[in-house]
């Protein structure tokens, strides 16, 4: 297999900076949910400069031994002045526990919001956590002739994540972002072999769910001279660089010019067996429609798929699902679209249910609850309606529709209650 | 039972509630925007913006304190799952 042909040695990527990372080509799933054909790999990377050698990132525990051997190649224990840690995820804090035994004259620098997740992660070790300092955007630390200059970009994909930049020689060091599940041993993009499906892929598994994060990361980071990007998973980037920041700008962005941009979007979804959910949904619509600065699109979930839906969800406002009740349950399509929604950013946005009925009914509530546990706000209680709805009940779906599109649009008469009474 | 009120800016709903009552026990139940993970004082999902009334809260816990330093928290931010209401008047909005 030629991956295993790699030498076990550390690789220059610039003189003085070096991979000491490792190659994972067996692994066939990264975090459960994320299939990766050939395998990953897990990039650290040794700057040194005139007055010290700093140690970027670590491996995946397993991987310990590689990328010890591959740091012994290139530095001595003593000479690590710094340890930046761009991501405290396992996979690339796996070896710091034994890296800080071995240089424990070492700092950590590692962006404010990781702070707590070093002391959970050294606690198994039961050693008194390293010396560390916290650090954010323009922070920097002088290696001798050398400076790293971090960037605080959270979020892509934990709230600890940074970028470290080396500003001498406009390479930046990126964690997770820019990286792809893609086992080379050839290392470098221009080298290895085509790698742009994984990049997509991995873009839309583990970015796409914190976009807004993206596009502020992006404002820090394309004004900067990039000459090479260090990713922690897959190829460097040193062969056109920036073609990897516009590609993440245009994914980052939606990709027609959004007609309802003034106007605040409510989709309304439904599926219904005999017309009278459909009812409901259509007289919601309306209601909703009459209040002015809402736009309503309502869809027929028999006819589309998760995908297309995901994309249309991933722009809305509010979001309003209509189901029957069969079996004590809301059916089948409304929950698999519930649950592909966690690959884009659905926190905050306005929620609701509605539904016709048999004899039970439980639809509704069960939705609502599995809209508030995807931290969709649900300021408004369902609607759930026996049967063939009259026209007293359709003219509560339309109050229903406009009470859903005064909260989108901010226009909502104040209300005084008592615990008590919605416990 | 001493009462309070706390009122929820963003979905505009003003609440009677038992003094002790924590913000994450009534913002759900009214829709509000706050959102939560943990649920415990740890990851900062639940940030909240007190607008006024921040005195009618229960001083925050040093893990609370920590939580907030961390992660940066502006002024006048409080962990809504954390937060106690003690008495008087509240108004609160999604951070
Ligand atoms: S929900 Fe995690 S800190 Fe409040
Ligand atoms: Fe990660
Ligand atoms: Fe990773």
């Amino acid at each position: 297999m030629a991956v295993a042909a790699l030498t076990d040695l550390a690789v220059e990527v610039a003189p003085g900076v070096h991979w000491v990372g490792a190659l994972d080509p067996h692994l066939r799933s990264f975090d459960i949910i994320l299939k990766t054909a050939n395998g990953t790999t897990y990039n650290a990377y040794v700057v040194r400069g005139e007055n010290g050698v700093a140690v970027i990132d670590t491996v995946k525990e397993g991987f310990a031994d590689d990328f010890f051997r591959r740091l012994e190649s290139v530095a001595r224990y003593e000479e690590i002045t710094t340890i930046v840690l761009n991501h405290l995820e396992p996979d690339h804090s796996g070896a710091l526990p034994e890296l800080l035994r071995r240089a424990p004259q070492a700092r950590v620098y590692l962006s404010t919001r990781a702070q707590m997740m070093l002391k959970a992660l050294l606690k198994p070790s039961g050693e008194k956590p390293p010396e560390y300092t916290p650090v954010t955007t323009d922070d920097t630390v002088d290696l001798g002739g050398r400076t790293l200059r971090f960037l605080h970009t959270p979020y892509l994909h934990w709230p600890d994540t940074q970028c470290t930049y080396l500003e001498e020689d406009g390479m930046l060091f990126t964690g997770d972002i820019f990286g792809c599940h893609f086992c080379d041993e050839r290392l470098f993009n221009e080298r290895v072999g085509d790698f742009r499906f994984s990049f997509e892929y991995y873009y839309t598994h583990i970015m796409r769910p914190f976009r807004d994060y993206v596009l502020d990361a992006l404002a820090l980071i394309e004004p900067l001279d990039i000459r090479l990007i260090a990713p922690a998973h897959g190829p460097i980037l040193r062969h056109m660089p920036r073609d990897y920041l516009h590609r993440y700008r245009e994914l980052a962005t939606p990709r027609l010019f959004n007609e309802a941009r003034s106007e605040k979007t409510l989709l309304v979804f439904y599926l219904s067996a005999y017309g009278n959910t459909r009812r409901m949904a259509e007289a919601m619509a309306a209601g909703a429609e009459s209040i002015p600065g809402v736009r309503v699109s309502l869809y027929d979930l028999e006819g589309g798929d998760a995908a297309i839906f995901t994309d249309l969800i991933e722009e809305a406002d509010g979001l309003a699902f209509g189901s029957p009740t069969i079996n004590g349950d809301a059916v089948k399509p409304i929950w698999d679209l519930l649950s592909s929604l966690t690959s884009v950013n659905i926190k905050g946005k306005l929620g609701a249910a509605f539904g016709s009925y048999g004899w039970s009914g439980e639809a509704v509530r069960l939705i609502e609850d599995r809209l508030r546990g995807l931290k969709l706000r649900v300021p408004v209680e369902g609607l759930r309606l026996k049967l063939v709805p009259d026209t007293d009940e359709l003219e509560k779906c339309r109050s229903l529709g406009e009470s859903l599109a005064r909260h989108l649009t901010g226009r909502i008469e104040h209300r005084e209650l008592d615990l008590a009474a919605i416990a | 039972m001493p009462k309070a009120k706390v009122t929820f800016e963003d979905v505009g709903v003003s609440v009677t509630v038992p003094a002790g009552t924590r913000l994450i026990e009534v913002s759900e139940k009214v829709g509000s925007g706050i959102i939560y993970g943990c649920r415990e004082g740890e990851c900062c999902t639940c940030l909240t913006k007190i607008v006024s009334g921040a005195e009618n809260l229960a001083v925050p816990s040093i893990l609370e304190d920590q939580v907030l330093k961390d992660n940066m928290a502006p002024r006048r931010h409080r962990l809504a799952c954390q937060a106690q209401i003690l008495g008087g008047e509240v108004v609160v909005r999604p951070a």
